[in-house]
């Protein structure tokens, strides 16, 4: 029996990743990583910042999310996001833009406990990555 | 009657308009390409997000305490609409189209006695609406400097109508765009994003989903959202639609000049013809008398 599930990622403006042969899926979910293996029971979860590992046979791949939902079912997963980068793609400048960014998000003093606990997690994520 | 010179100068300036139109049109036929693309492409996030809010509505225990953005703040004293349009013309009908669809909308609210609130997001909507309804636009967006429909500035939108709603400003939202079906027809339409307007569509798969955090928590993440999400699909399709209605506008245009030439240059044969048969008539006459 193939342990493998099909997972698919959609940011706005187009499906950004189809694949078929997934094996384990993990995701930042809000109250802590969450792995996903076949045969998981429906679920549906929001994402905060951090890393998407995807383990397939044709390769291991690692996203950086921003944001997104998450909805498993039947053995489809469905990420829905609207910032998403490869993290093999992505440079450093790229990296030091973004944390950047995220910092400069977290400095504000007018953001709402929520939004501030997000914009730390993105720059503690970002960090990370350097 | 025009004189030969005259007829000359009109033909050829028939002519490069002619061109231009073309120029245009063609134009708009690669953009569309890229818009009805990119319209496709945006398709499976919004149907997604649909799908799983569908789900996380049926799924909620407490409908009284249900967020404000999914039930509605229990009344529909004020109306805001967002009324989506070109920054640019020469497109045909399309601006008017979505105008007359918003004004015949704004006439039914102020006819019920409710308070009215646009924001215009293109500039040729404002241009339209701010000689009748000047007083009633609170909010004047425009993308001109954006190439292309982008997320980002959806979300803007998004964000400025969320604020809007948490300040108690308005209880409906409503937005007018141009639904792309083909490059002939484009329907104008009034969608309505706040409260969430399910239409009774009973989700038949009784699927029970896990859920974390929350059913609650999830929908107050996820309806903002959602929001931005309706704005930036209803800004694919208007852009779609813009080039579909520009191109057909163009091309009409394009065959009007060519049929224009076409009797120009019959009146200028005519005309010509005449003459040399008039020049004919005096030498004649005039060696005859001879």
């Amino acid at each position: 029996m193939s342990e493998e599930f099909k997972v698919e990622i959609v940011n706005p403006e187009k499906s950004f990743l189809v694949k078929d042969d997934v094996s384990e899926v993990v995701v930042p979910a809000f109250e802590g990583e969450m792995g996903i293996l076949k045969d998981h029971i429906s679920i549906i979860s929001i994402l905060k910042p951090g890393i998407i590992k995807i383990l397939s046979k044709s390769g291991d791949e690692n996203y950086y999310v921003e944001d997104g939902i998450v909805e498993f079912k039947n053995n489809n997963l469905s990420i829905l996001t609207s910032t998403i980068f490869n993290l093999a793609d992505m440079d450093k400048s790229k990296q030091q833009d973004l944390l950047k960014e995220a910092e400069e998000e977290a400095n504000k003093t007018d953001i709402n406990d929520q939004s501030k606990y997000l914009a730390d997690q993105k720059v503690e994520v970002l960090k990370t990555l350097n | 009657m025009a004189s030969l010179d005259d007829l000359k100068k009109r033909i050829a300036s028939v002519k490069s308009t002619q061109k231009i139109t073309k120029a245009m049109k063609m134009v708009a036929a690669a953009k569309l390409r890229r818009a009805q693309e990119s319209a496709e492409k945006g398709r499976p996030y919004s149907e997604k997000m649909n799908n799983v809010i569908l789900n996380l509505s049926n799924g909620i225990s407490d409908k009284e305490n249900a967020p404000k953005l999914l039930s509605g703040t229990g009344q529909e004293k004020s109306h805001l609409c967002v009324v989506m349009t070109s920054d640019r013309g020469l497109c045909g009908g399309f601006n008017s189209n979505i105008i007359k669809r918003a004004k015949s909308y704004f006439a039914k609210i102020l006819d019920e006695g409710k308070e009215l609130k646009i924001i215009t997001v293109g500039s040729k909507g404002n241009d339209q609406l701010k000689r009748v309804y000047g007083d009633k636009i609170i909010e004047n967006i425009s993308f001109k400097e954006s190439k292309n429909a982008n997320y980002f500035d959806a979300d803007k939108v998004g964000k400025m109508v969320i604020e809007k709603f948490e300040a108690g400003e308005f209880d409906v939202c409503t937005i007018f765009y141009n639904q792309f079906k083909n490059v002939i027809t484009q329907i104008p339409q009034a969608q309505q994003i706040i409260p969430l307007n399910n239409e009774g569509e009973e989700n038949s798969s009784e699927e029970s989903y896990e859920f974390e955090p929350d059913e609650d928590e999830i929908l107050s993440n996820l309806l903002p959202k959602n929001i931005s999400t309706q704005i930036f699909k209803a800004m694919l399709e208007n852009s779609a639609s813009e080039q579909g209605s520009r191109m057909s506008a163009m091309d009409n245009a394009t065959r009007n000049a060519g049929e224009m030439v076409d009797k120009l240059t019959i009146e200028y044969n005519r005309s010509r013809q005449a003459a040399i048969t008039k020049e004919l008539i005096e030498i004649i006459s005039g060696a005859e008398s001879l």
